[in-house]
């Protein structure tokens, strides 16, 4: 109850932590070279080398990814007051990829008008803005589709983002040719959702992307649990109700954003974990939203690693992101095969 | 001015609202002071609910002015007049999955921090709203797992524990059945005899008499009656607002006017 909800935080998070270390751990160790923890620990060679430079950041970056994910699920469940709502069913994370691409036409354009310094615009960092800007606009779209009469209807933006994100796959497959082909290897990635390796730099400021993007949302999830409420409740108990929607979708769409230029479009994450969490700590955001975010950071770490170990006798490896809609297609369907039972015994 | 207890603290001076061309409310002014339970009557359309939410800042007039204790609830910060005002709108709704004792601590919401971390002082408020609505036994129960009463009563004891000065209410009697119907009426009477201003849109006139002090009658947007029960329920007033013709009595025990359709 309310009066240990601090303990509650508490133990969700070191839960979630534990989860993460020990999901990274397994990560390192499995993999197509056997090597041994505690040779890579003690600096031998090749072991160390591969657990280091190699699974440990691949690991590190599938967290980032997957806390991002989960995170921003969490937030646009909330906003959308149901709970099949996650980044990439909405849509967003399709915008992302959409406006991270458009990032890279762009300077794809430039350096060939302006000469091969404006190759710097299809950096990482301009490409990740364009990203979150991308995710931000389509949240802005689908829901302002989905809302008539101050009342957003749960269905209609599913159903856009669904249509959205066929939209998306289309026009970034008629990108691809239009870049040069290493840059139309990356749109290709994001299309599948691939974690692949990140240098330091990359997963640094990753990481400081997707901790503000998940500490703003931290901040707004007691603000968060009176939006459940209809929105004059919302307001009479004292919440600033259209300011506080503006930050968490600000705060969803840059998490989105960040975990497309990472990972691309990893789906579901965003749907299973929260729901599973939420069965263990209950609908308080407070909770659920930490701690989802660790679980969905464990989650991508162990989809990952499963990718890349159940088809090694095949000698190929299926890119994370198939993985995550392989398990959160079929549970989609059962959630809203659920949701339709509920609201047809709902009336009686 | 107001804000000292003595004068109005809701104050409502002709206030106009539309909705898009429909107009709701037409030069209409509601005043009412701590202490007192106010009664807003009149037929659907009447402006009834434009009005409390006005007086709540969840509307902003087209004309006129609102004061909630000197303050314009409309622009003022959200916390500030949560903690003067709350305002429980006809079907609240419930996050199901809350407990009774969660979903009344939402109340302490205006007082609390960024995290809304619950201290010894909220759970007090808390505890006092869930003794006052009856309560106390269903703390741990699922809101969802409730009848429409007792409901209803999570939601009052939610307005008691954001300790308001001022409580207005929707129509909190409706879908109740008649027990239940008086004890929301006794719990918004007891509020106001503690020191609460409670202003309360209703539907049943006998309700209404038997329990406000004051009434106040609206049609089709316009203030048309105010004042005591018994000098503003007249068979004359019934017939002209609500255009029916009415039998008028009076409770022989507590003197309060009776009205009866003729069916």
């Amino acid at each position: 109850m309310i009066a240990d909800l601090r303990r509650r935080i508490a133990w969700g998070v070191a839960l979630g932590v534990l989860a993460v270390g020990l999901s990274v751990a397994l990560s390192c160790a499995l993999g197509a070279q056997p090597v041994s923890p505690w040779a890579a620990l003690r600096g031998r060679e090749p072991d160390a080398a591969i657990v280091l430079q190699l699974r440990l950041p691949r690991a590190l970056l599938a967290a980032l990814v997957g806390a991002a994910l989960a995170g921003a699920g969490v937030a646009l469940q909330a906003l959308l007051r149901n709970v099949l709502a996650e980044p990439y069913v909405l849509g967003v994370a399709g915008g992302a990829a959409l406006g991270g691409s458009l990032v890279i036409l762009a300077a794809t354009a430039a350096a060939q008008a302006l000469g091969a310094g404006a190759v710097l615009l299809s950096h990482d960092v301009p490409v990740a803005l364009g990203a979150m800007a991308g995710a931000a606009a389509s949240a802005v779209l689908v829901f302002g589709l989905a809302r008539a009469r101050g009342r957003t209807s749960p269905e209609t933006a599913l159903l856009f983002g669904v249509v959205f994100n066929a939209f998306v796959l289309g026009v970034i497959t008629l990108l691809r040719v239009l870049v040069p082909p290493e840059q139309a290897a990356r749109l290709t990635y994001w299309l599948v959702g691939t974690i692949a390796y990140q240098g330091p730099e990359g997963l640094g400021a990753g990481a400081v992307a997707v901790g503000a993007a998940l500490g703003l949302l931290f901040a707004f999830t007691g603000r968060l649990n009176l939006l459940t409420l209809a929105d004059e409740e919302a307001a009479s108990l004292g919440v600033e109700v259209d300011r506080t929607r503006a930050w968490v979708f600000f705060g969803a769409s840059a998490a989105t954003g960040a975990a497309v230029a990472l990972g691309g479009m990893i789906g579901f994450v965003g749907l299973i974990v929260p729901h599973l969490v939420r069965r263990a700590t209950g609908p308080d955001h407070r909770v659920l939203l930490p701690a989802s975010a660790l679980f969905g950071a464990a989650f991508v770490v162990l989809a990952d690693a499963l990718a890349r170990v159940l088809f090694l006798p095949l000698g190929t490896e299926p890119p994370v992101g198939a993985v995550t809609a392989f398990l959160g297609g079929p549970f989609f369907f059962w959630l809203l095969r659920r949701a339709v039972r509920a609201e047809a015994g709902g009336a009686a | 001015m107001s804000a000292d207890g003595s004068g109005p603290i809701v104050e409502a001076r002709a206030v106009s609202f539309r909705y898009g061309r429909t107009v709701a409310l037409e030069e209409a002014s509601l005043v009412a002071r701590q202490g007192e339970f106010v009664g807003l009557l009149g037929p659907n359309g009447a402006g009834k609910s434009t009005l409390v939410r006005l007086a709540a800042g969840l509307l902003s007039p087209g004309a006129g002015t609102v004061r909630l204790a000197g303050l314009d609830p409309a622009r003022a910060p959200r916390r500030q007049v949560a903690r003067l005002c709350a305002f429980v709108p006809q079907e609240p709704r419930v996050g199901g999955a809350l407990t009774v004792r969660d979903a009344v601590m939402m109340g302490r919401a205006p007082h609390q921090g960024l995290l809304s971390l619950p201290g010894p002082f909220d759970r007090g408020a808390v505890e006092g709203a869930l003794q006052a609505c009856d309560l106390a036994h269903l703390a741990d129960r699922r809101v969802d797992a409730l009848s429409g009463g007792e409901r209803r009563r999570v939601f009052f004891a939610r307005a008691l524990a954001q300790e308001p000065r001022v409580l207005l209410f929707d129509e909190p009697t409706a879908f109740l059945d008649l027990g239940h119907q008086v004890a929301a009426m006794r719990m918004a009477q007891t509020a106001a005899r503690g020191g609460l201003c409670v202003v309360a849109v209703l539907h049943d006139l006998n309700l209404a008499a038997a329990a406000c002090d004051r009434l106040v009658v609206l049609s089709r947007g316009r203030v048309v009656a105010e004042g005591p029960p018994a000098a503003v329920l007249t068979a004359e007033r019934v017939r002209e607002v609500w255009g029916l013709p009415v039998w008028r009595g009076e409770n022989a025990k507590t003197g309060a006017p009776v009205v009866l359709p003729e069916v």
